[in-house]
C-alpha cells in the first residue's frame, strides 16, 4: 500500500497559529521582560525564529533567541545508532529567564525531556514553557504543552511532517499514513 | 550519514565523508567544552579503559577528559602499574580487561599494528592513541580541525611536514587524512629519517631541503625528534639538525604571511623549533591541544553509538 499524505495545516494556517501563539506567550508572561525563545533542532529553531519576528512586530522588542541540539541527551542513542551532533547555540545567560521552548511536533515527550535536561545543564531558568505547532498525542512522559498550534489525533504508525522552505519559513504540515 | 566503524585504528581506514563527520561532530562538542558545567550525559554507564603502554601526558589526559565530559567512566592503566612489567602478553592483558566488560579500550602501544591484533581478540571498540610508527588518528583529526578553524577548508592547502618522518605516526595520520581532504603535502627531513616510497601515499612530495618544503606553505607542521625511538646514527647531533631542519623566525618568512605553525608536542625547544616561533603569533600549538579534547569526544561518541558493522 502506498503512503497517503493529507495536508492538515497549510501555510496560512501555520502563520495564523504562530501569530496566535506569539500573542498567547505575551499575554501569559505579561510582556517581554526576561522572556527568551529556545528552539529545538531541527525544525523548532526555525519556528522559534518565526515567533521572535512576530513578538518583535507586536512589542517592538527582539527577545533573545537560542537553539538547542538534544542529540547528546537522547535516551535511545544505542538503539538509534549514532546521529550527527548539531550545535547548541544559546548566546545569552539562562539564569532567571522565562524560557519558551519551541518544537514543531510534540509526540512522546522524550525530546522535550532531553531539551529540558540540556537547558538545565546550561543554567537555571526561572521557568520553562513549551510551545509546539502540532500536538499529536501518544505521550510517554508526563509532559504537556503550554501553547499548541493545533491538536491532531493520530495513530502511532502515522507520521506528522512539518515542511520548511529554503529560508526556513514553514510551508505546510502533512499527516503521512503508511 | 552515520559512522559505521566499531574501531578507529587508522585514518587510512576512513573515507573522506567519515573524516568530515568526525570533524563536524568535534565542532559541536566544542560548545560543551566552553560551558560552565562541562558535562553531558551521552555516554553514561559506558566504561572506557585507557591502556597506555607508552608514556603520554597530552593524549591520555585528553582522552580521559573527553570520556568524563561525556559522562563515561574512564580508568587509566599505565605501563609502570600494569602486569606488562610482570611479563603478561598483550593478548592476555586484553582478555583480562575484557572480563571486566569495558565498552571502549583506548590504547597506545609501541608496536605498529598492535591495535588490529587486539581488535580481533576483543568484542569492545578499540581506539588507537598511537601505535609505534604507524598512526595516531586522534592527532591527525585534531590537526585537521585546527587547520579548518584557520582557513575554513582543507582542500587546496600546502602543508609542509618537517622532521623525522620515518618514526612519526603523527606524520602518517596527517598525510592519510589531509591528502583525502585535498591538501598537498610537502615533506622535508634528513634522508635517514625519510621513509622510502612515502610519496606513494597520495599527493605527497618529498623535498630536498626544508626551504623547498615551507616555501609558500599554508601550514608548517614540525615534528619532534624522537630520541627514544631511533638509534644514535640517524643524525650527527641536535645542533646540526636544528641548523638544517629547525624552524626559526627567518625561515618561517618563506611560508605564506598567515601560515600556521603546528607541532604535536612535546616540543624540544631550540631543536626542531626556536622558542620565538613556539610562542609566536603564528603558533597554533595550544589550539591543537584544546581541539584534542573535542576530537576525542567525537571519536568516543561515534564508536559508541555505531552499529557493529566493521
Amino acid at each position: 500500500m502506498s503512503a497517503s499524505e493529507t495536508v492538515i495545516l497549510d501555510q496560512a494556517g501555520v502563520n495564523r497559529a504562530l501569530t496566535r501563539i506569539a500573542h498567547e506567550i505575551l499575554e501569559r508572561n505579561k510582556g517581554v521582560e526576561d522572556l527568551a525563545l529556545v528552539g529545538i533542532r531541527s525544525g523548532g529553531d526555525y519556528l522559534a525564529g518565526q515567533l521572535q519576528a512576530r513578538i518583535s512586530e507586536i512589542e517592538k522588542v527582539d527577545v533573545p533567541l537560542g537553539a538547542v541540539d538534544i542529540t547528546m541527551y537522547r535516551d535511545d542513542l544505542a538503539a538509534r545508532g549514532n546521529l550527527p551532533v548539531g550545535k547548541t547555540d544559546i548566546p545569552f545567560p539562562l539564569d532567571g529567564k522565562r524560557i519558551v521552548l519551541v518544537d514543531d511536533v510534540l509526540y512522546t515527550g522524550r525530546t522535550i525531556r532531553a531539551a529540558m535536561d540540556a537547558l538545565i545543564d546550561l543554567g537555571r531558568p526561572r521557568c520553562i514553557q513549551l510551545a509546539v505547532l502540532i500536538d499529536r498525542g501518544h505521550r510517554e512522559l508526563p509532559i504537556r504543552a503550554d501553547y499548541v498550534g493545533r491538536n491532531v489525533p493520530t495513530a502511532q504508525e502515522e507520521d506528522v511532517k512539518v515542511r520548511f522552505d529554503d529560508t526556513h519559513h514553514p510551508i505546510e504540515v502533512k499527516l503521512v499514513k503508511p | 550519514m552515520s559512522f559505521r566503524h566499531k574501531h578507529i585504528i587508522a585514518l587510512r581506514d576512513l573515507n573522506k565523508e567519515e573524516i568530515e563527520l568526525l570533524i563536524a561532530t568535534a565542532e559541536s562538542m566544542r560548545e560543551i567544552n566552553s560551558r560552565d558545567i562541562k558535562k553531558v550525559p551521552t555516554l553514561r554507564g559506558k566504561t572506557i579503559i585507557n591502556l597506555f603502554y607508552e608514556s603520554s601526558t597530552r593524549t591520555r589526559t585528553s582522552f580521559e577528559i573527553a570520556a568524563k565530559r561525556l559522562s563515561a567512566d574512564a580508568v587509566n592503566i599505565s605501563p609502570s602499574t600494569s602486569s606488562a612489567t610482570k611479563g603478561e602478553t598483550l593478548a592476555d592483558t586484553a582478555l583480562n580487561l575484557l572480563a571486566m566488560k569495558p565498552d571502549i579500550i583506548v590504547m597506545r602501544h609501541a608496536v605498529s599494528g598492535s591495535h588490529y591484533f587486539l581488535a580481533n581478540k576483543v568484542n569492545c571498540s578499540i581506539i588507537n592513541a598511537g601505535d609505534g610508527a604507524h598512526e595516531h588518528p586522534s592527532q591527525g583529526l585534531l590537526d585537521m580541525l585546527t587547520i579548518k578553524d584557520q582557513f575554513g577548508r582543507l582542500d587546496g592547502l600546502k602543508v609542509a611536514i618537517v622532521g623525522d618522518i620515518t618514526h612519526s605516526r603523527v606524520a602518517r595520520s596527517d598525510i592519510q587524512g589531509l591528502t583525502k581532504m585535498g591538501s598537498s603535502i610537502f615533506l622535508a627531513g634528513p634522508p635517514t629519517m625519510m621513509p622510502p616510497g612515502v610519496e606513494k601515499l597520495g599527493n605527497v612530495t618529498v623535498c630536498g631541503t626544508m626551504k623547498e618544503a615551507i616555501q609558500d606553505a599554508d601550514v608548517v607542521m614540525m615534528l619532534r625528534i624522537q630520541q627514544e625511538r631511533q638509534g644514535k646514527t640517524l643524525m650527527p647531533n641536535t645542533r646540526e639538525y636544528s641548523r638544517y631542519f629547525g624552524l626559526n623566525p627567518t625561515n618561517l618568512k618563506l611560508a605564506k604571511p598567515n601560515a600556521m605553525v603546528m607541532h604535536p608536542g612535546p616540543i624540544n625547544r631550540g631543536v626542531e623549533m626556536s622558542s620565538y616561533v613556539v610562542d609566536g603569533d603564528q603558533s597554533h600549538i595550544l589550539k591543537q591541544v584544546e581541539n584534542g579534547v573535542a576530537v576525542r569526544m567525537a571519536m568516543l561518541y561515534h564508536v559508541s553509538g555505531g552499529g557493529s558493522v566493521e
